[in-house]
């Protein structure tokens, strides 16, 4: 089988979840990657040293430089004749382009593949990850996203593919990218990170969240997650939050600082390794699913937590 | 300007659902069902918009059994004008339904169609992208916030570094994010005057939609189950179980 998988970049660089999907990809068959951009001949080159990598087709219009999903997705289409499987990280990008790819194909998708068990079988997660059901397609065409912390990122030097460039339909001429609010931040992406401290609602405030929380994080060296309550309620912006509609994540260690563990919640990140819960209601649900907890006050717990580190 | 707003009926957000003894999927009998919370907002929105002038018209649509009436209702409640109940008792895959609300759209030709970025049932997170796909309308996807002027929408988009802002030409697919907006509750007259307000009933073969699905699913599973672990006594031992992972 051959695949075409979706690389995420910002035009100068590859996102980290393009790795996972390779690797899926890899269990499929032949893996072929698509970089659309503008300016992006850089990306591609560094796509072509992803281990065990083919063919990397290079669309470089200043019609691709946002991802926008009218412009790319009849793009992919088009390469679609000549491969068998599109697969994308399950990345907001990836989430926003992939079905528009597979009505274009009248393929049916398959969303977030936790695993491939066979050429057109695949488990996913359903109900928040409360139940995993095990799929089976029955198009000629595969179309599929992939999440990332189910699947080991491919290395990502010591290939060599071969890039050739390609063109395709361009400006939809229906939508066009106005502007991006992107945090800049030195912390590790929390998709990516090793470590993560998230907060929850009992941080009370955007300023108490920031006093008691990023101290802790700047010591671990962590990534800064939040639970949706926290988010809705101002104390840090929406790409902090980790749940069944935020991001999912799974790091080496996951400490839950005042937040209660709804299963909403707990879909985004009880795949870590290991979860570390300070909260000071012994009944609180996240400690059903935490290694390693700690009844208390977190105004107390945590500054003597990030002191005695 | 005419909104249309494809409802789902899913088990209700605070149910934890139950994997079936034999694997065949998780088990809906007895158990609470509502609007998937993510199309709840789009119906909020789609109220917002009219209230504010830049439409006239709301159209709730959901595809599914007979009892997704209530959900439509519910809508109704909200302050959608009219429904349109699409019966069927057998799953629908999203891009079926893509299908569907593509023959309903060339109908009641909306200038936008406001529906959940995902059902929190299936997690698919395809049948708005699917739908602009069919009618080769732009998409605005994961919306924070939006705003109709003229023939356009500009669609501020959750994304996974922070928010984008996109402009689409109507007519346009929007799907909401949980931070667009607060649903309100329906009041017990508005509840009242929803059940006079028209409701249409249709089936899939009136669109002349195939639904057979294209996934099979062959089995349903619990996940692995976490243990709990152990509490600590104190910040210091838990400095202790840090310090022994060789993570500070």
């Amino acid at each position: 089988m051959k695949t075409l998988v979706w690389v995420e970049h910002d035009n100068a660089e590859i996102k980290d979840a393009t790795l996972a999907a390779v690797t899926a990809a890899g269990k499929l068959g032949e893996v072929h990657l698509l970089v659309a951009g503008s300016g992006c001949r850089a990306v591609a080159e560094a796509a072509a040293k992803i281990a065990g990598v083919g063919k990397v087709h290079l669309a470089d219009d200043a019609a691709y430089e946002h991802a926008l999903a009218e412009n790319v997705a009849p793009l992919i289409a088009d390469q679609m004749g000549h491969h068998d499987a599109f697969v994308a990280p399950a990345t907001t990008t990836g989430k926003n382009i992939a079905p528009r790819v597979a009505a274009l194909l009248d393929v049916m998708q398959i969303s977030d593949i936790l695993s491939v068990e066979g050429d057109k079988t695949f488990t996913r997660p359903i109900y928040a990850g409360n139940a995993i059901a095990t799929v089976e397609s029955s198009d000629e065409k595969l179309v599929i996203t992939v999440r990332g912390t189910a699947f080991d990122k491919a290395e990502a030097e010591g290939g060599s593919g071969e890039i050739e460039e390609i063109s395709g339909p361009t400006d939809a001429g229906i939508s066009s990218f106005v502007s991006q609010e992107i945090a800049e931040s030195d912390r590790p992406e929390l998709t990516s990170a090793s470590v993560i401290v998230s907060g929850g609602r009992a941080l009370k405030d955007a300023e108490t969240f920031e006093e008691y929380i990023t101290p802790l994080a700047d010591k671990l060296g962590a990534g800064i997650g939040a639970s949706r309550a926290a988010v809705d309620a101002g104390y840090v912006p929406n790409d902090y939050q980790v749940g069944q509609t935020g991001k999912i994540v799974a790091p080496e260690v996951y400490i839950a600082i005042g937040i209660s563990g709804a299963i909403q919640h707990l879909a985004g990140m009880k795949d870590s390794k290991t979860i570390i819960a300070i909260n000071k209601d012994e009944d609180a649900p996240i400690f059903q699913v935490a290694d390693i907890g700690l009844v208390a006050d977190l105004f107390k717990a945590v500054p003597e937590l990030t002191e005695k580190l | 300007m005419k909104i249309l707003v494809p409802v789902k009926r899913v088990i209700d957000y605070n149910v934890k659902p139950r994997v079936k003894a034999d694997g065949s999927g998780v088990d809906l009998a007895n158990v609470k069902m509502s609007m998937n919370p993510f199309d709840e907002i789009a119906v909020e929105e789609a109220i917002r918009i009219k209230e504010a002038g830049n439409a006239e018209e709301i159209v709730a649509v959901s595809i599914g059994p007979a009892k997704a009436q209530e959900t439509l209702r519910t809508a109704l409640a909200m302050g959608a004008d009219r429904a349109i109940l699409v019966e069927t008792d057998d799953e629908v895959e999203p891009l079926a339904v893509a299908k569907i609300l593509k023959a309903i759209a060339e109908e009641e030709e909306p200038g936008l169609v406001m529906l959940g970025k995902q059902a929190i049932d299936d997690d698919s997170n395809q049948t708005g992208q699917m739908l602009a796909a069919l009618m080769g309308r732009p998409q605005g996807t994961f919306a924070n916030t939006v705003e109709v002027a003229g023939d356009s929408v500009t669609v501020k988009r959750e994304v996974d570094g922070g928010l984008e802002t996109v402009k689409l030409t109507l007519p346009a697919i929007v799907t909401t994010d949980l931070r667009l907006n607060e649903p309100r509750y329906a009041s017990l007259p508005n509840i009242m005057k929803a059940k006079k307000k028209p409701l249409d009933t249709k089936s899939p073969a009136d669109y002349g939609v195939d639904t057979a699905p294209r996934l099979k699913t062959t089995n349903v599973s619990e996940p692995p189950v976490r243990q709990a672990g152990e509490k600590v006594e104190d910040v210091d031992a838990l400095v202790a179980k840090i310090k022994a992972m060789g993570i500070v």
